[in-house]
Order: structure tokens, then C-alpha cells, then sequence
């Protein structure tokens, strides 16, 4: 053959042309269900011959619904995908063979502008989510799928080996501890007993963040092979998964999958030949309580009881559920094992830096264009993740800060956004890793009102055994709302930092002791805010209500009476075709009237 | 700490009549077994709604719970409720996206149209209005969950208008004039 001439085609028929439709919980929320619907009507109507198939999460929400077309060409993923263009989309691509290259957000065959978002990440936990239908664990196993404890079985590795792997690889705890997870695993090996536990914390509280659920939709027998994994090496014989209620569709592919796992023979007696090893997993649901995500608030709860964090010393490793030796780890966390175990320790140290090793998958939300799920490897800027993978701001706006850690973390200002993301380095700044929440702020977004959004968060999830925790959050949060309402004193910062430290000193569990942190993170960065509220009645983000004023601007006011009728304490005065006057002292500054000028004639300040 | 109690002075006295052989499955399947409280107490409010009060007692005394001990959970986790809601669950997202994205209009607005307070049931026991911590489609916010369909990217004026017609379909098929909400 000579140089650059092409192979001749395989005689063998080309495999059916497939279409694949993201049906994630915010596929299915911005319109997948039906654009699913109507391809598979045009299907039936025109006999169309393709084969439709249901993926999950791809991770970039911001496209959603997405539709990938994989054809004897190439593959094509389209974005923006409604019932309309499914039409469009079907009746080019399918039919005349014409892919409709300006829907297109990623191809294998040329560049698209969003090719950015996926070039920088690195898919070790959501390796499959956005790839197989989550519902078939055939198509789980054709991409090495339950390779991992088949590896395990078949070579006999034993169950030291397997923590001593999970050890090497660095990996720590995802769901925002950081603890060592192979040093967890050990400890709960060490403790003896007839019965031990593994649980899987599904309950993902933190506002803002919703790795986990994509997670467990798009790719559920990851968790479930990491827990059997898990079970393995520390000798569990029962497993629960806790799932937030709120998450109705990842508890029904759970059911799913755990079906499927128990038909095979992955869950059971004497799991795949390895002989006494006998485990299964059930589901229990939470039922919305933020502190559950403790470790011993969660074995309170799936207990049946109110569910508040006891002290430790014990640990759960040595008495946890129904008091025998129970290991916990987040969704993401179970969900890297497999892979550690098949790729081997080093491949998965290769990334990251010093102190935390390997990839963390982010929720990139707020103010930012491109808002969706990436796994990036650990050490990459802030920077790079919101200006290279998420597109920078929304409107071309100034980048303000990002919020990571959710209401137990802080607010990064732009000035640190070359920090490197790991654990040792985020903490520095005052924030936390967390869960990954990544909430972007702009310079529309008031610093004191986001600390006084997740104080009330806090308060109201404070289970109220802690009096520090459960008084002090309250107190501080009476602060922050007179700040905000334009009545803050002399004296309330200081105030807040008092509180702040007694909250975090006299706390038992994590949920107290970070929760002054939003507070003080931007109490750090943005004292200046807070003093512009307290001393000059003002809110320089434009965000709280009682400290603007309106006035109408002569220039461009034209007299229409629309925002005079619309006036709920009738303040505002004029004739049509007059300039309107707002009588500042009845004015409650609801903003009804600068929402609906149609000529930007009322002014804020 | 959310505080949620039954006032017993000021609400009105729920008159529904609770037909409990609705939980007799639930119960035997879960009485006897350790940690049952609160799938019980999930299951018995997915039969009615909410978990009336002769729901509780009658727990308590077919699978030997203390009620002292139940009241204290069902109190405890958001999801329970204890009195009885709307046809329409109104969710609006008040995760941190959302926030930003200014979801309190998106809750000023239907707590002006539909004249209850967060949290509460209109008359009509149509909606219920509830504020969440989280959806997770946080990259449509500010969102709003009405039974199982998701509403995003919304202002107040939208969300107003959603509601709106849901009312006006709702009305229609009772034959009734659409009265202004």
C-alpha cells in the first residue's frame, strides 16, 4: 500500500447509526424528555432506521438537551437540542446524511468553540457518565466494568494489597474531609468483628453542588463496584447507601443497577468464587437534613433516629452502624476506586499535586457562561477553571469571587484566583474544598448577602444540640440581616468575629465548626463591603433592597405612568407625558419600578 | 434549627377523613425491623400527602414506637410535613445559584400572587408554596419545580404566570370561572 492511502473498508456491515439523548435530572429539567420523545415518534413515522439510545450527564448543562449522533463518519454531539431542531437535526443528519455542523459543541472530527471545556479535563470518576445508558450494566462491563473486582478474584489479591493500592494512590476523602481514604479503610480492617459496614454518603446537601447526583444517574455501578471493592478489603458484610429523597432518579437507577449486581452475581454469597464473601447494598433514603452528611449524624439516621452527631472518639471505624465497625465514603470517592485497582496506584498518583493526588469533579455554576460538571486534575488554577473551562463570566462581567465548600466553606477573591486547587492550598485561603460546589460571583453580587444566605442556610440546618452552634448562628445571623437592612452598628464586625470563633470552638461536629466560615472569608476579603453597609447605608453590589435609593432620570423618563401604576405604596407622582417624581420618603424600595421602565429611566444608588 | 410545631390554638382543626388500612402493606412491611421510623414515616406520607395525626397514633400502637419518639423525628428532617398540602408542590430553588441569580423575587412574587406566606397552603389546597435548598439544575437558575416538571432561567413575572395557568386549567376542568389570583 503506499503512503496516506487509506485502508480499504471492512466488508463487514457498518454498525446502525446511533442517536444518544442526555437524560440527566437537568437534561430531563431543560427539555430532554420530550426532545426524546419526538425523536423517537419521527422514528417510528418516517421508519427511520437508527438505533435511539438514553445516555446521562455529559456534564455540560449549559448545552443541554444534548443528542449525540454517532454515524460510519464520525461523532457528532449536538447542543441546544429542542423538539424543533430535533426535527431539523433528524431530517439533515439522519436522513439526507448531512450533519448540522453549527449545532455541533464537540466532534472527533473538527474543532468546536466548546471544545475547551472537555480539553482540560481529565475523566477518572465520570468515566462513563455521558457514555453508557446507566440503566444496562452490559454496557457498564464493555468499558471495563466490574474488570476491577473480577481482577481481585481472579488473581487472588489479597485484602491488604487492595488497601495498600488505595493507600499509594493518594486518594482522600472527596466529600470535603480529605481524609487519607486507604488510612480509613485500614483502621476499619483492624477493628474486629462478625459484622461490618460500608456506607456510601449520597447526601449531598451542600446547595450548589450536585456531583453526586450526576454521579449516581449517569453511572451508578462505579459506586457499587467501589463498594464492593471496598467490602472486600475491610470485610463488611452489609452496605447502605443514603441517599438524599431529592433524588428520585438516582434512587431509581440505584435499584436498577443493585438489581442487575445481585443478577450477576456481583452482590451475594460468595461473591464471584471468593470464598465467605458475602455482601449486599441497600438504599436508604434521607429525608432532608443538612447535618446527615456527618458521619455520625448519618449512622443516626439511617438508625431511624434524629439524626445528630454523637462525639468521637469512637470513631465509626471502630463502632458505627448498630455499633460494629462501618467505613464511610462519599459517592465520588467510591466511585474513583475501580479504576485505581485496574489502571494501579501510580496512574492515578501521576496526577495532581504533592499532598492530593488525582483528579476532583467540580459543579461550576453562578455567574459563569459555560456552568456544568468537570473533573479536572488536582493543581489546576481557579483561574484556569473558571476563565478556560467555564468561559469566563456571564455578560463579560469582573470575576468577584468564587464560592467553594458550599455553607461550610468560603468566598475566594479574584486577587487569589491563581491559587491551585488542593486541599492544602484551598484551605489556606479560608475556603474549603468541599464537596466541589464552585458557585462564580460577579461584581452584581453582594459579599455580606451570600454570608448571610448560607448563615441562614446553617442556622436553619443547626440540629440544635451544640448551644454554641445552635444559638450563635442565630445571633450572628440577626447581625447580618440588620446589616443588610441598613440598621448595622458600630461594633458588628467585631461582634461577628467573636461569635464566629465561639461557634467554631465549641462545636462538636464539622457542621458548627465551619459554619462561621462564609462570615469570615469575606469579612477577610471584603471588610470594605461590610463597612460601606454599616457606615454609609449603602450596598455597593446594588443588592440589598433597603439600602438603594430610586430616583427617575429627567432625561429619559417619558411621562408612560407605567411604573406610577405599578407603584404598590403609590409614590411615585407625574402627569403622562410629564417626568415622573419618586417621593423618597414613602418609598420602600421594592425595585418594582426600575423592573419595569422600559427606557433605564429609573436610576439605583 | 428549624422550628416546626402543630399550633394547636390557631390551626384549623383538619377534618380529612384518614382511612389507615391505606398503610397496611407499609406496616407489615416494616414493622419489626430496626431503624423503620422513618421509612415508615416516608411511606405513610407518600399515601396522604402529609402524616395526619391519627396517622402517628396509629404507628405508634401497631409497631411500638413511641410517639414521643416519631413527633421527635418527623420534626426533625425537612421532609416531613404535618398538615396537609396543595394538589401543586411549588419548589423554588434557594441553592446558592440560584440565590445569586436572585431567587427570592422569583418567592416574592408567588407569595404576592397566591397570597400565602412560604410554606403554607393556599385556601383552595391548590398550591403549596415551599422554598428548597437545592435542585441541582443549577445551571438553569433560578428554577422552580412544580410536580415533576422542572421551570428555569425564570423572573417573577414568569413565575407568577406558570401558576396562573396552571390555576386557570384547573379551574376550567372544574367548570368554574378563573377567579384573579
Amino acid at each position: 500500500m503506499k503512503p496516506g492511502e487509506r485502508m480499504p473498508r471492512q466488508s463487514e456491515p457498518m454498525e446502525k447509526t446511533k442517536v444518544i439523548v442526555g437524560l440527566g435530572s437537568c437534561g430531563i429539567a431543560a427539555g430532554a424528555g420530550k426532545t426524546y420523545e419526538k425523536i423517537r415518534q419521527l422514528r417510528e413515522s418516517e421508519g427511520l432506521d437508527f438505533e435511539l439510545k438514553k445516555t446521562s450527564c455529559v456534564g455540560m448543562c449549559y448545552r443541554e438537551p444534548l443528542v449525540e449522533v454517532i454515524d460510519e463518519s464520525g461523532t457528532y454531539l449536538y447542543g441546544e437540542i429542542d423538539e424543533a431542531r430535533a426535527i431539523e437535526l433528524i431530517d439533515k443528519h439522519i436522513v439526507n446524511k448531512e450533519p448540522v455542523r453549527e449545532l455541533v459543541v464537540q466532534s472527533d472530527l473538527f474543532d468546536t468553540p466548546d471544545q475547551e471545556f472537555l480539553g482540560s479535563q481529565v475523566k477518572i470518576a465520570l468515566r462513563n457518565c455521558g457514555y453508557i445508558d446507566p440503566e444496562s450494566i452490559e454496557e457498564y462491563e464493555s468499558r471495563q466494568g466490574y474488570a476491577s473486582i473480577r481482577k481481585i478474584a481472579e488473581d487472588g489479591i489479597s485484602r491488604e494489597q487492595v488497601i495498600r493500592t488505595v493507600l499509594d494512590s493518594g486518594l482522600r476523602g472527596r466529600g470535603g474531609g480529605g481524609f487519607p481514604t486507604g488510612l480509613k479503610w485500614r483502621f476499619a480492617f483492624n477493628a474486629v468483628s462478625p459484622e461490618k459496614y460500608i456506607i456510601c454518603n449520597a447526601d449531598e446537601g451542600d446547595p450548589g453542588a450536585f456531583m453526586d447526583r450526576s454521579l449516581l444517574e449517569g453511572d451508578p455501578h462505579s459506586v457499587l463496584e467501589g463498594m464492593i471493592i471496598g467490602a472486600y478489603a475491610i470485610g463488611a458484610t452489609g452496605g447502605v447507601i443514603y441517599c438524599r429523597a431529592e433524588y428520585p432518579l438516582a434512587i431509581k437507577r440505584l435499584r436498577i443497577a443493585l438489581n442487575q449486581a445481585r443478577a450477576k452475581g456481583y452482590l451475594g454469597q460468595d461473591i464471584l468464587g471468593l470464598p465467605g464473601f458475602h455482601f449486599d447494598i441497600y438504599i436508604k433514603e434521607g429525608a432532608g437534613a443538612f447535618v446527615c452528611g456527618e458521619e455520625t449524624a448519618l449512622i443516626a439516621s439511617v438508625e431511624g433516629e434524629r439524626g445528630m452527631p454523637r462525639k468521637r472518639p469512637p470513631f465509626p471505624a471502630e463502632a458505627g452502624l448498630w455499633g460494629k465497625p462501618t467505613n464511610i465514603n462519599n459517592v465520588e470517592t467510591w466511585a474513583n476506586i475501580p479504576w485505581i485497582i485496574s489502571h494501579g496506584p501510580e496512574a492515578y498518583a501521576r496526577y495532581g499535586t504533592e499532598k492530593s493526588k488525582g483528579t476532583k469533579v467540580f459543579a461550576l455554576a453562578g455567574k459563569i457562561k459555560r456552568s456544568g460538571l468537570v473533573e479536572v486534575p488536582m493543581g489546576i488554577t481557579l483561574r484556569d477553571v473558571i476563565f478556560k473551562l467555564g468561559g469566563g463570566i456571564q455578560k463579560d462581567r469582573k470575576f468577584k469571587a468564587v464560592q467553594m465548600g458550599g455553607p461550610s466553606g468560603g468566598c475566594i477573591p479574584e486577587h487569589l484566583a491563581d491559587t491551585i486547587v488542593d486541599y492544602d492550598s484551598v484551605n489556606a485561603t479560608g475556603a474549603i474544598m468541599g464537596s466541589g460546589g464552585m458557585v462564580v460571583m460577579d461584581e452584581t453580587t453582594c459579599m455580606v448577602d451570600v454570608a448571610k444566605f448560607f448563615l441562614d442556610f446553617t442556622q436553619k440546618e443547626s440540629c440544635g444540640k451544640c448551644t454554641f452552634c445552635r444559638i450563635g448562628t442565630k445571633r450572628m445571623l440577626e447581625i447580618l440581616i440588620r446589616i443588610t437592612e441598613g440598621q448595622g452598628r458600630e461594633g458588628d464586625i467585631e461582634k461577628l468575629e467573636v461569635l464566629a470563633q465561639e461557634i467554631k470552638n465549641n462545636s462538636l461536629c464539622g457542621l458548627g465548626q465551619t459554619a462561621p466560615n462564609p462570615v469570615l472569608t469575606t469579612l477577610r476579603y471584603f471588610r470594605d463591603e461590610y463597612e460601606a453597609h454599616i457606615r454609609d447605608k449603602k450596598c455597593p453590589a446594588k443588592v440589598c433592597k433597603q439600602l438603594l435609593t430610586y430616583t427617575i432620570d429627567p432625561e429619559k423618563c417619558t411621562g408612560c405612568m407605567v411604573c406610577a401604576k405599578k407603584c404598590p405604596v403609590q409614590c411615585i407622582s407625574g402627569e403622562r407625558k410629564q417626568v415622573h417624581f419618586i417621593d423618597q420618603e414613602a418609598c420602600i424600595a421594592c425595585g418594582e419600578c426600575f423592573s419595569r421602565c422600559r427606557f433605564d429611566a429609573v436610576i439605583v444608588n | 434549627m428549624r422550628v416546626q410545631r402543630l399550633d394547636h390554638r390557631s390551626a384549623p382543626e383538619v377534618t380529612d377523613a384518614v382511612d389507615l388500612s391505606r398503610i397496611e402493606s407499609l406496616i407489615e412491611k416494616y414493622r419489626g425491623r430496626k431503624g423503620s421510623t422513618i421509612p415508615l414515616l416516608q411511606g405513610a406520607q407518600d399515601e396522604y400527602g402529609y402524616i395526619p395525626r391519627e396517622v402517628f397514633n396509629h404507628l405508634a400502637l401497631r409497631c411500638g414506637i413511641e410517639l414521643s419518639e416519631m413527633y421527635g423525628v418527623a420534626t426533625f428532617y425537612a421532609q416531613f410535613r404535618l398538615q396537609p398540602v396543595g394538589r401543586y408542590i411549588i419548589k423554588v430553588c434557594h441553592g446558592t445559584a440560584c440565590h445569586v441569580q436572585n431567587a427570592n423575587k422569583i418567592t416574592d412574587a408567588l407569595v404576592e400572587a397566591l397570597g400565602v406566606a412560604d410554606g403554607e397552603t393556599t385556601e383552595d389546597r391548590l398550591f403549596t408554596l415551599e422554598s428548597v435548598a437545592c435542585l441541582g439544575c443549577c445551571s438553569l437558575a433560578p428554577v422552580m419545580m412544580i410536580g415533576e416538571e422542572t421551570f428555569g432561567k425564570l423572573t417573577g413575572p414568569e413565575a407568577v404566570k406558570i401558576v396562573k395557568n396552571i390555576r386557570i386549567k384547573e379551574n376550567e376542568a372544574r367548570g368554574e370561572d378563573a377567579p384573579s389570583i
